[in-house]
């Protein structure tokens, strides 16, 4: 009885602590079964495009998970907390709102990083302003943005993301 | 040959070839480190237990995640998007903007062309601008893993404010537009 009841403790503290994992897995599942009932050559297909997918964004992750463990191995937290941190205030948010614009990385990728941020000291409102600038605002993809979309939309798609970037990391600073 | 059919196999070659940029840098990358961690062997534990808890929080979600990717891009084709936009307008193109904007159907510059397309069917500006931001910062795969790094309540209030800004943002610049492009018309009737 005793051990059915510690057995049971662990069990659901695997569950709370890998929820999410256990939830989005669960659910994928059973849409590719559905997806396999339907069609299967379709769900072929798309199992060939995850793995193509999958293999192209690997070399992006390993580099980002070396550079993950990097930046919370040698910097102490310190020092991240003084330039991205509670006390950085404004310019914290600031920084990281320019780093977000500037630096062109997959978002999937952007997460686990603004996560390391998190736990080496950064402040919430840093992290969700490197996060929305990092999709919203695009340096790099400018020229591109220019020449399909003309001048005027994209200056002012870009400059308003901004803005309501930092607004958006402000708000959710009050709010958490 | 057509021309189509060499600028798509032009496209294969140069996707071929930022691949094995890709990994080649990896590669580097890995032998870089393994060189700084044998310097620094004081702190190569740290660094890959960090790494390692990493790698594992991601690889449990990833596969899921390209799984999404897979079966979205199967089974609504960009076709698709193309075609529901087009028609609808009001708070109902606003929604279907941000719907269809957050299915994963690829990278940002695929968007430009497609709202390029969608504005000359006669698509609003402010629908426009919601879509592409839409598809910039909100696709749904990504956000299963930001809810794993993140935490649910981070991501859900990052994207109901993003959401509500965007929708702001839409507008504002179609306003923007408009008012400016009536001024330019103005100027021109009076020359």
């Amino acid at each position: 009885m005793f051990i059915t009841y510690y057995y049971l403790t662990k069990m659901l503290a695997f569950i709370k602590s890998y929820l999410t994992v256990i939830v989005i897995n669960l659910i994928v599942f059973i849409w590719l079964i559905f997806s396999v009932v339907k069609n299967k050559s379709k769900t072929k297909e798309s199992l060939k495009i995850a793995l193509k997918t999958f293999f192209k964004t690997l070399p992006m992750i390993i580099i980002i998970i070396i550079f993950i463990g990097f930046l919370l191995g040698f910097l102490p937290p310190d020092i991240i907390s003084k330039v991205v941190g509670e006390q950085a205030g404004f310019l914290g948010i600031l920084v990281t709102a320019v780093l977000g614009s500037v630096l062109f990385l997959p978002a999937l990728i952007s997460f686990p990083l603004a996560a390391s941020l998190l736990k080496g000291g950064a402040s919430i409102m840093s992290v969700a302003a490197f996060i929305t600038t990092l999709t919203m605002v695009g340096i790099v993809t400018l020229p591109l943005e220019i020449k399909e979309m003309g001048k005027k939309i994209t200056i002012l798609r870009n400059v308003f993301s901004f803005v309501f970037a930092i607004i958006i990391a402000l708000i959710m600073g009050v709010i958490l | 040959m057509k021309p189509v059919e060499i600028s798509k196999s032009n496209e294969k070659i140069k996707q071929k070839k930022s691949l094995i940029r890709d990994y080649i840098i990896m590669g580097a990358v890995i032998v870089a480190a393994a060189v700084a961690l044998l310097i620094f062997t004081d702190k190569s534990g740290p660094v890959l237990s960090v790494s390692k808890n990493y790698f594992l929080d991601l690889i449990m979600i990833l596969p899921a995640v390209m799984i999404i990717i897979g079966l979205f891009s199967v089974w609504i084709p960009k076709e698709m998007v193309v075609k529901y936009m087009g028609k609808t307008s009001g708070i109902k193109g606003i929604f279907f903007s941000i719907a269809l904007g957050m299915l994963p159907t690829g990278p940002l510059y695929i968007a430009f062309p497609m709202a390029i397309a969608l504005l000359k069917k006669g698509a609003k500006i402010s629908n426009i601008i919601i879509f592409i931001s839409a598809w910039a910062c909100i696709k749904l795969p990504q956000e299963l893993v930001e809810i794993q790094f993140l935490g649910i309540e981070f991501t859900f209030l990052r994207l109901a404010l993003t959401i509500t800004f965007v929708v702001i943002m839409g507008i504002l610049i179609e306003k923007i537009i408009d008012f400016t492009d009536k001024k330019k018309i103005k100027v021109e009737e009076r020359v």
